[in-house]
């Protein structure tokens, strides 16, 4: 057992580990883990450690074997109801495996089944390898401690002790000091973390490990311990310093309030020193987010770019009611309709039935065949040059087209994606999403000015056309441009390569097989820009004079 | 775990007093949430059944009925006996069926007994009481539909399977969202009757109390809920006084006139701003104990009855709040 200064454990695995042991002390206040890792002997490690029976989950599981119901089968083998019991009433831990593809119907499940403290707790195996391939917020937002696990780190050997059974009860109670609270909700303000949840979770983990190590009132270690668990993978920007005014270039989103500095330093001075809590977290900082906000990126993964939504498309097709139906050979058959059909006749089928060994009578005229609407959700991502030379001229009006675009887009529930191109390379401000709120914000704030990189923007059209595609949208794409590209594909500033590199793009596009329309929004129209349109197959409209509405009509018509 | 105490709730005024409001009268047509992760808004819909009176219902029915004459016969309830219920939160999980919310044919019995019987879906489980829908930006469109359809008539028809059944299906219809997870279609947002934005609390002792209060509230239950208990009986207390007030507050033509006017200079869509407005301004009244609808009045629910009315760009900032407001004090004056 670890001593009182140090709780936690240098490397992720044996964070992991110490976040399963206090997960299993307290599984109704801290919910769970989510561990992020590819398939490995770390993560192999990890799970043989749990106790017990473990109940595994997929994301493709139904709401019934969840929660029990009817045995179908079973009842109608031995004629009596016959009920099963739902996976999550088992006792002990319940693994998500692929959590990352975890449905909103599961993920609002599980939640449920977390919020009433019925359940063991849950370890979600996040297995995702695009920044943005998360399991869903609702569910990670009520785990307390997130761990990422990366390759990297070579494979201790010394085999990890078994992880304690999950209590049933909460077994510790560590008090809390008057200066503990305070302490650790200035904290979660100082690292940007708006919501109330993490607080909560940090103290019940102060308090778990408290009792972990047999102690009945909190050390700062373990607000240490607990802070670097619950608020490092949450961190949404740096710890701003009371005294200064912070890192000049670090965009502290939502609210790190005034007052928060102060509050701290009065009352948590005297027993807990805050730099030592600030520096517990700052040291457990996912690298990736401090490199991405000291580059003055984006907020951190997770904050609510939805991911929701983008889950939503009809990926599958919506199930509608299943029909009577003669099976012919591409239906599927729906056993429970049919089932459901028969049933309320089987005692006067069987009345009239002479071979008495049959179970169930099924008629033709109970088959049901499932039917699915198959229409999928539309994305039209929009590339827009805000390069200096558009800017000029046009960037305004570019503007306001996306914008009139974007409220057709929202009747249409369609789903949308931005993406900017200047200076350097294009960037995907904003990944599909149905929030025209967000969409909004990012295209107001869309500066203009630099290089144009035509080539660039096309190839992350291209990506994320197909990303899209991959999760069942039908991508369409807009590229708003005056044509002049003037960077290359490597970032360079060549004109002649910018434009070679930019056909090339677009004929791989074209393979793709999107439609597509291309914007002269240049003074004059640019004939190499129509070439490139031919080359993409897509539609080339010049406009020389037009304005937003006009942008807007000609858009949608071509787009359909 | 019991309920946490509604009047221990920090801050957040604007969603209490929504919540309020539908329990005075419910009629209003539900409260929609929007904002932030971990505000308390499902702590918030249960620590207020926990408050209500619990109802009195025929025993053993399965739609909450309050006597034989209003349950449905094919619940086949035989007693008059009665007894009494907590005030019923139905939770209505994403990826729900459209089975499982309106009811379906009873499986088990046609399977084991050959028998044609109506299971109760949510929606009957859910009369006379919240249907509460975490993420019902999220929610899959058809069940939306069918939620509308319901929460309108107050009835639900099922004519499936071979059944043909109806039931009183009379709720207040309680959404929470993250709007920054996908928007809510307008017309279902028109049919909710008050519409809340939360926030984070940005005031750092607020946010200090919040968690001091839900320690206190985990470490030893029984007790906090011992020393809220007094402030929730009176909340408690003045929803009932509300209720039987409310009959006999009155609404004056000025106060109609009002309201016609503030709806007109917002441009909301249809009338049924302009009742949900005056219903609602005549349930704080009533809550309040005045005995007729005043301008005041109108002010203070206006943000919550029109925000989400207004036919809006939907490319605007979240700023209608502020509209409102900005135009109650105009018109209002």
């Amino acid at each position: 057992m670890s001593d009182d200064t140090d709780l936690l454990p240098d490397e992720a695995l044996g964070r992991a580990h110490l976040a399963l042991c206090l997960a299993a002390r307290d599984p109704a206040g801290l919910g769970g883990v989510v561990l992020r890792a590819r398939q490995g002997p770390q993560r192999d490690a990890l799970l043989a450690c749990l106790p017990g029976d473990t109940t595994r989950l997929h994301p493709a599981m139904e709401a019934e074997a969840l929660l029990g119901g009817l045995d179908l089968a079973q009842t109608l083998a031995q004629a009596r109801p016959v009920h099963r019991a739902g996976l999550l009433s088992r006792p002990g831990w319940i693994v998500l495996s692929m959590a990352e593809r975890c449905p909103p119907g599961l993920a609002a499940l599980l939640a449920q089944a977390i919020e009433s403290g019925r359940t063991g707790p849950l370890l979600l195996l996040d297995e995702g390898a695009e920044d943005d391939e998360r399991p869903p917020r609702a569910l990670t937002e009520r785990l307390a401690c997130h761990v990422a696990l990366d390759d990297g780190t070579p494979y201790r050997s010394s085999p990890l002790p078994l992880v304690p059974e999950p209590s049933l009860c909460r077994p510790d109670r560590a008090s809390a000091g008057p200066d503990v609270i305070p302490a650790l909700v200035a904290l979660a303000a100082r690292f940007g973390i708006d919501t109330l949840r993490a607080p909560q979770f940090a103290l019940r983990a102060a308090q778990a490990l408290a009792g972990r190590s047999g102690r009945n009132s909190l050390c700062p270690g373990d607000l240490a311990a607990a802070a670097a668990l619950v608020y490092a993978p949450r961190a949404t920007c740096l710890p701003q310093d009371p005294e200064d005014t912070g890192p000049d270039d670090t965009p502290p989103p939502p609210p790190p309030p005034d007052d928060a500095p102060d509050s701290d330093g009065d009352t948590g001075r005297d027993t807990l020193p805050d730099t030592l809590l600030v520096d517990a977290v700052q040291a457990a900082l996912p690298p990736d987010l401090l490199a991405r906000l000291s580059a003055g990126g984006r907020p951190a993964p997770g904050a609510g770019s939805g991911a929701g939504q983008r889950r939503k498309g009809n990926r599958r097709g919506r199930p509608l009611p299943s029909r009577r139906k003669r099976l012919s050979g591409q239906d599927r058959l729906d056993l429970t309709a049919t089932l459901r059909a028969a049933a309320p006749w089987q005692r006067l089928r069987r009345a009239g039935d002479a071979d008495l060994s049959r179970r169930v009578t099924i008629w033709p005229s109970d088959i049901h065949v499932r039917r699915y609407e198959d229409r999928s959700d539309r994305l039209l991502i929009f590339a827009v040059d805000a390069s200096g030379s558009a800017a000029l001229s046009r960037l305004s009006e570019a503007k306001g087209a996306v914008e009139l675009l974007l409220g057709a887009a929202y009747a249409a529930r369609d789903h949308v994606a931005l993406i900017a191109f200047r200076g350097a390379e294009a960037e995907l401000l904003l990944p599909p999403t149905r929030s025209l709120v967000q969409t909004k914000r990012r295209l107001a704030a869309l500066p203009g000015g630099g290089g144009t990189p035509l080539a660039s923007a096309l190839r992350l059209a291209g990506d994320t056309a197909d990303h899209a595609r991959r999760h069942g949208l039908s991508p369409a794409v807009a590229l708003l441009t005056d044509g002049r590209a003037n960077i290359a594909l490597d970032g360079q500033a060549d004109r002649t390569r910018a434009m070679e590199d930019a056909e090339q793009m677009a004929r791989w596009l074209a393979g793709l097989g999107l439609p597509g329309t291309v914007l002269d929004v240049g003074r004059r129209p640019h004939p190499a820009l129509a070439r490139l349109a031919g080359l993409l197959g897509a539609h080339y409209v010049p406009l020389p004079r037009a304005e937003a509405v006009a942008m807007s009509r000609v858009l949608q018509d071509s787009l359909g | 775990m019991p309920a946490f105490p509604f009047s221990a709730i920090v801050g957040q005024e604007a969603m209490k007093t929504a919540m309020i409001l539908t329990a005075v009268e419910p009629r209003l047509g539900g409260v929609l949430v929007f904002g932030d992760r971990g505000t308390g808004k499902s702590t918030a819909v249960r620590a207020l059944a926990a408050l209500l009176p619990p109802i009195t219902v025929l025993r053993g029915c399965p739609v909450n009925a309050a006597s034989r004459a209003d349950s449905p016969d094919w619940a086949g309830i035989e007693t008059e006996e009665t007894e009494t219920r907590p005030t019923p939160v139905v939770d209505l999980p994403l990826g729900v069926t459209e089975d499982r919310v309106t009811g379906a044919l009873d499986i088990e019995r046609a399977l084991v007994h050959g028998e044609k019987a109506f299971q109760p879906g949510l929606l009957a489980r859910a009369n006379r009481g919240y249907l509460y829908i975490d993420e019902v930006n999220l929610l899959e469109d058809h069940v939306v539909d069918l939620l509308l359809d319901v929460a309108q008539s107050g009835e639900n028809l099922v004519e499936r399977d071979g059944l043909s059944i109806r039931h009183a299906a009379r709720f207040v219809l309680v959404g929470s969202g993250n709007p920054e997870e996908g928007e809510l279609r307008p017309q279902l947002l028109d049919r909710f009757g008050l519409s809340v934005e939360v926030r984070s609390p940005t005031d750092i002792e607020e946010r200090i109390e919040v968690i001091r209060r839900r320690d206190a509230f985990e470490t030893d239950p029984d007790g906090f809920l011992a020393r809220w208990q007094p402030e929730d009986a009176r909340v408690r207390d003045g929803i009932l006084a509300a209720r039987a007030r409310l009959a006999s507050v009155e609404t004056g033509d000025t106060a109609l006139r009002d309201a016609a006017a503030l709806c007109l200079a917002l441009g909301s869509d249809g009338l049924r701003g302009e009742l949900t407005l005056i219903r609602a301004a005549r349930a704080l009244a009533a809550f309040e104990g005045s005995d007729a609808v005043d301008r005041p009045h109108l002010a203070r629910v206006a943000p919550i009855a029109l925000a989400h009315r207004l036919r809006r760009d939907p490319l605007d900032e979240a700023g209608s709040t502020t509209r409102v407001e900005r135009m109650a004090a105009e018109v209002l004056g």
